[in-house]
């Protein structure tokens, strides 16, 4: 299994990593090794298996609606790298959200 | 079943589709206990969870998901008895976690339908809803340049607040279809106390898809490429903007001749002030959003019984509300759809009103009449109107007991709403005591004895004539009842010289 | 009396009787911290003002008669992946330097209303991605029986501030092995609860169905006794366990006649050193003279266990570790003069880069991911991403998910057979720092015995059963089923009764 280095950057950007050039052909060597070895997997007939994606069998955690104490705002902005007192800053934001 | 939509002089068959967003009517987010009120100072209802701190973890509003449920319910949806959360991952500053937890491959409920009909007849369509699913709501990106700096402020009060997603099939043949069908959906979920479906607040958001079937005159059809429209605020805005978009998906089909599938899907943003949808960038990776399920959170199931008792609670939605309300009162459907039109409190107060009078059709007239368009040039709820329930009905009352008329009534009514007085103070006031028979009698005496010609009139048999006493009466006294002062003064002409011709009955 | 040789049961009972004050008892292993830790690195922060100031809260509070909490007095040193309220927390990682959480893990909040003295943050692996502790930002940890060697990882920093008594109990995290693995290779006894036993609350997480907090220390009995404070249901974590937490340390005594105790074939695949194969068969002995009978039985799917994890874990991660950007907490990028990547202190003609980012933002997240992450969480996150990306989730995620249930099957059918499972914990003894850095693959093979655990959300303890004769030592492993932490750390017990490999101390730090 071997991946190639335009894949890497593609998954680099996605994963939002600034890798240099020499970073990502070692990733690319490095991942290609890895890939391999968990296609190890592939030997086994999970035709039948159903998905496991928690150990944990428990449903139906919920909690009340009833509020419960918030932050104070310096508390929330205490480890921002930047803010202005009332909101964190961000580099300029251009185009829409790709929220809900 | 569905009408088909009224012949159009279009060359093409319009289809949209909606994805609604609605904020769930709770008092903390979706996962953590801070307040959803609306309009707080950036940044004061957040907490670890909301803003993604390290080692923070979610735990589901109980309250939200019952109201989803309830807002699924009354799009007669189907609720899956096993439903899961999964992570939506893209990066954005208004989304302090790196992801939006969502659901993706089992949405608590799918396959319902919500019915929209035209009142005055011009369509009537059933719209399938694909799914409704919880998810929990970004923050708000500020973007200031005026301020003198590029950078963007971020609020985090509005991230985790609860949405219901509510995906319609590309069921909608017209703007004004979906307009339409977007009043109704939101009718429905104001009246179950689900969402107060507040657009300015952001409680209710709107994207829409839509794309133009066009018949070739070798009889297959041509698909224009489907486009989602964003950022209409406003249903007028949606009702715009899809009439713009169908002509401008025409228009360049001709010129193109592009069609679904050659290109890809494309996001395209409504300028309300210019009225034009303008391409919005769109990158490819944007969309590998790697759904998986969110091992912070356990799965929810739901039983036969907890849906009936949740039915059981839901309450009467609008459509069932139009009909009993018409039959209930005898009133049309036409008036019924009005009122029910006007939200839940409304129909209250038109009950209340209705109850005391013992009549539906007066109280209906009065409501659609002056209630209405009071409230409208107020810019007020019925909650907050001065004139209560009781208080309408004592006015109307005195309009049907014939203390005065409908016209004197509204003289009334508009100086109870200016004076905040009762009705019964105002009337006082005006000096419109009830006039005595006795003065009545001796009022019509004055009058025949003042008009000959009418008397020989009503003598001749045209009883209408008397009708030309009524002015003359009013004069010399505001308060009398215009149709006793006709009734009197008829018996009194005919009590005056019987008639030669002997009487009918 | 040298708070260093006792144990913690002892420490809590000698402060609990006036025979010791907290202030006595904390200095004196601050003292040691302050003499041993710059040879071993196990800390990333010591508190030595705030934990001299909650003892001394304490002693007052015991002066006057008022009551104290069941671990008053007890100094206890926490993983640096759990949020402390007043310390730093930065899950040894550049990205979270400077990081201050607003609120206390819930273990955390638990030890102090229990009145236990939080002494410092260990080091660790970054994120807990690791299985030797080289992976920290601030340097690797030394192994305390020999500095040449890793403490193993995640929690090596934990493991190695108990094995050479600057702490009498810490605080570890254990996604595939990070609590048992450097237990195993520090010679302390270190316990990974059932998923779910202990909040995840306020811990950083690595992979969310996986992470799971335990106790380390040097005996069962001193693990039970934290156990006790630090287990139970937190409503604010959805995936806490509501059983109710058992005396765990009342339940020791009961005899181990006739309990069954499997042993797993798979367990003796080639690359197990001889001398932890003769260290774990004479374990095995001695549960047999303590009553215990030896069963051999089957983990078909063990080999597995290591693929399945390492596309779980990455997955998991990728996306527990997206909320790292810089934009609210942590490492921010300098603005670059362009909108290319640069890496950290590189120079872009040199190390150049074809990346092209659209905005200015997206830029900022890039190279602060870039620069605030090391190679090895960096591995981890592109290949979860990878993993979980249009067209591969199949053939990766979803696939590693139907192995875990195979692997969950097998323990319970195991579990059916037998009362707990044995085995070692590690192939080899504490390997060279350095050994496997520049092999991520023979780095993962570290956690072969232990990521099935996880997987299968069971509970597992690790502890001493011998030394090799250049004198490291041998872990044993017991794995039980859910919710069988009394029968753990009562066999456990058992054993350290029974020997004393537990009780020995590197010559390096006396
Ligand atoms: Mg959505
Ligand atoms: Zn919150």
């Amino acid at each position: 299994m071997t991946l190639a280095r335009k894949d890497v950057a593609k998954v680099a950007m996605l994963a939002r990593l600034a890798l240099s050039d020499a970073e990502i052909d070692t990733m690319t060597g490095e991942l290609s090794k890895i890939v391999g070895f968990v296609s190890l997997l592939e030997e086994i007939d999970t035709a039948a298996v159903a998905p496991l994606a928690h150990p944990l069998d428990t449903q139906n955690a919920f909690r009340d609606d009833v509020p419960a104490a918030s932050l104070t705002t310096a508390e929330a902005l205490q480890s921002a790298p930047r803010h202005d007192g009332e909101c964190f800053l961000v580099p300029a934001v251009l185009g829409e959200s790709g929220a809900a | 079943m569905t009408k088909p939509a009224a012949p159009t002089a279009e060359p093409f068959t319009t289809v949209i589709g909606l994805e609604v967003h609605v904020q769930l009517q709770t008092k903390t987010k979706l996962f953590c206990g801070c307040s959803t009120t609306f309009g707080a100072p950036p940044n004061t209802q957040v907490c670890p969870v909301c803003l993604g701190l390290p080692g923070s973890l979610p735990v589901m509003n109980r309250e939200a998901f019952s109201l989803a449920i309830k807002a699924a319910l009354a799009l007669e949806c189907r609720i899956a008895p096993f439903t899961k959360w999964d992570r939506k991952n893209y990066f954005y500053p208004d989304l302090p976690k790196g992801y939006q937890i969502s659901q993706f491959d089992l949405p608590f409920s799918s396959d319902g339908w919500l019915e929209v009909v035209d009142p005055k007849g011009a369509f009537s369509r059933k719209v399938g809803v694909i799914r409704v699913h919880l998810e929990e709501d970004a923050g708000k990106s500020m973007h200031d340049e005026a301020a003198g700096t590029a950078d963007t402020r971020i609020d985090l009060n509005r991230a985790g607040t609860p949405l219901c997603e509510i995906v319609s099939q590309p069921d909608l043949r017209s703007p004004q279809e979906a307009r339409a069908w977007l009043n109704e959906l939101k009718l429905l979920l104001v009246y179950l106390g689900v969402s107060d479906c507040n657009m300015q607040e952001g409680s209710l958001r709107v994207d829409a898809n839509v794309n133009l079937h066009i018949p070739r005159p070798d009889g297959s059809l041509a698909k224009t490429p489907i486009v989602e429209i964003k950022n209409m605020n406003s249903f007028r805005s949606v009702e715009r903007a899809l009439a713009y978009e169908t002509a401008r998906q025409y228009d360049e089909w001709q010129a193109t001749g592009a069609e679904l599938g050659t290109t890809p899907k494309q996001t395209r943003g409504w300028d309300d002030p210019a009225g034009v949808t303008r391409a919005q960038r769109h990158k490819e990776e944007s969309s590998d959003y790697r759904y998986f399920p969110d091992p912070d959170l356990v799965p929810v199931t739901v039983s036969e019984e907890q849906i009936a008792a949740a039915k059981a609670l839901m309450g009467t939605p609008p459509t069932v509300l139009r009909t009993t309300l018409a039959e209930k009162w005898k009133i049309s459907a036409y008036d019924a759809d009005v009122l029910v039109n006007q939200g839940r409190e409304l129909v209250g107060y038109f009950e209340d009103v209705a109850t005391r009078v013992g009549e539906g059709k007066v109280a209906s007239n009065w409501l659609q009449q002056d209630v209405l368009r009071t409230l409208n040039e107020r810019g007020e709820t019925i909650d907050e109107f001065p004139i209560r329930p009781d208080a309408l009905a004592d006015l109307i009352r005195r309009v049907q007991n014939g203390d005065f008329d409908t016209s004197r009534g509204r003289e009334i009514f508009a100086e109870v709403l200016t004076s905040g007085r009762s009705v019964a103070d105002v009337v006082a006031s005006l000096g419109i005591a009830a006039v005595g028979q006795d003065e009545l009698i001796a009022l019509c005496k004055e009058l025949i004895a003042a008009n000959p010609k009418i008397v020989a009139d009503v003598q001749g048999g045209k009883e209408q004539a008397a009708a030309g006493l009524i002015g003359q009466a009013k004069k010399k006294n505001p308060n009398v009842n215009p149709a006793k002062v006709r009734q009197m003064c008829v018996d009194l002409i005919k009590a005056l010289e019987l008639p030669t011709r002997t009487p009918e009955a | 009396m040298q708070p260093a040789e006792l144990s913690a049961v002892e420490i809590v009972a000698a402060i609990r009787q006036g025979d010791m004050t907290a202030v006595q008892c904390t200095e004196a292993f601050l003292d040691r911290a302050a003499r041993l830790d710059g040879s071993i690195n196990a800390f990333l922060k010591i508190d030595r003002e705030g934990a001299l100031e909650t003892a001394a809260a304490i002693d007052a509070r015991r002066k006057a008669g008022k009551p104290l909490g069941a671990l008053a007095g007890l100094p206890v040193a926490v993983k640096d992946a759990l949020c402390t309220r007043d310390l730093p927390t930065t899950c040894a990682s550049k990205m979270l330097a400077g990081f201050r959480p607003p609120y206390d893990a819930d273990t955390v909040a638990r030890l102090r209303a229990a009145d236990a003295v939080i002494v410092g943050k260990t080091n660790m692996d970054e994120f807990a991605m690791g299985g030797s502790n080289e992976n920290s930002a601030f340097g690797p940890v030394k192994n305390p029986w020999d500095l040449s060697r890793a403490p193993g990882g995640s929690s090596g920093g934990s493991a190695a501030c108990v094995a050479a008594d600057m702490a009498p109990v810490a605080i570890g995290s254990d996604t595939g092995g990070s609590i048992r693995q450097p237990a195993g290779l520090c010679g302390i006894t270190g316990l990974k609860p059932t998923y779910g036993r202990v909040s995840r609350r306020g811990l950083v997480a690595f992979a969310s169905s996986l992470d799971q907090i335990g106790p380390m220390a040097r005996s069962a009995a001193d693990c039970a006794l934290v156990l006790e404070t630090i287990a139970g249901h937190d409503p604010r974590d959805s995936t806490s366990l509501t059983a109710e937490v058992p005396r765990y340390s009342e339940l020791l005594e009961q005899p181990l006649t006739g309990l069954k105790i499997g042993r797993v074939a798979e367990h003796y695949a080639e690359g197990l050193d001889p001398e932890v194969r003769k260290g774990v068969d004479e374990a095995y002995a001695v549960f047999e003279a303590a009553g215990a009978t030896v069963h051999d039985i089957e983990l078909p799917h063990a080999k597995y266990g290591v693929p399945t994890y390492y596309l779980i874990a990455p997955c998991e991660a990728s996306s527990n570790l997206a909320r790292y950007d810089g934009a609210h907490y942590g490492h921010r990028a300098e603005p670059g003069t362009g909108h290319q990547a640069e890496p950290a202190g590189g120079h872009r003609a040199e190390s150049g880069s074809s990346q092209h980012f659209d905005s200015p933002l997206v830029e900022m997240y890039c190279r602060s991911r870039g620069e605030g992450f090391g190679p090895e969480v960096k591995r981890r996150i592109m290949l979860g991403t990878y993993a979980l990306s249009a067209g591969y989730y199949d053939a990766y995620y979803a696939k590693a998910l139907k192995v875990r249930r195979l692997i969950r099957q097998d323990y319970l059918d195991a579990f059916a057979k037998v009362d707990l499972i044995g085995g070692p914990v590690s192939a080899t003894p504490a390997f060279k720092l350095g050994e496997k850095t520049g092999d991520p693959l023979a780095m993962y093979l570290v956690d072969l015995y232990t990521v099935a655990t996880n997987l299968a959300g069971v509970g597992g303890i690790s502890f001493p059963c011998g030394f090799t004769r250049g004198g490291l030592p041998v872990g044993f492993q017991l794995q039980g089923p859910a919710l069988a932490e009394p029968l753990l750390l009562r066999a456990t017990d058992r054993f350290q009764r029974l020997t004393d490999w537990h009780l020995r101390r590197p010559k390096q730090t006396a």
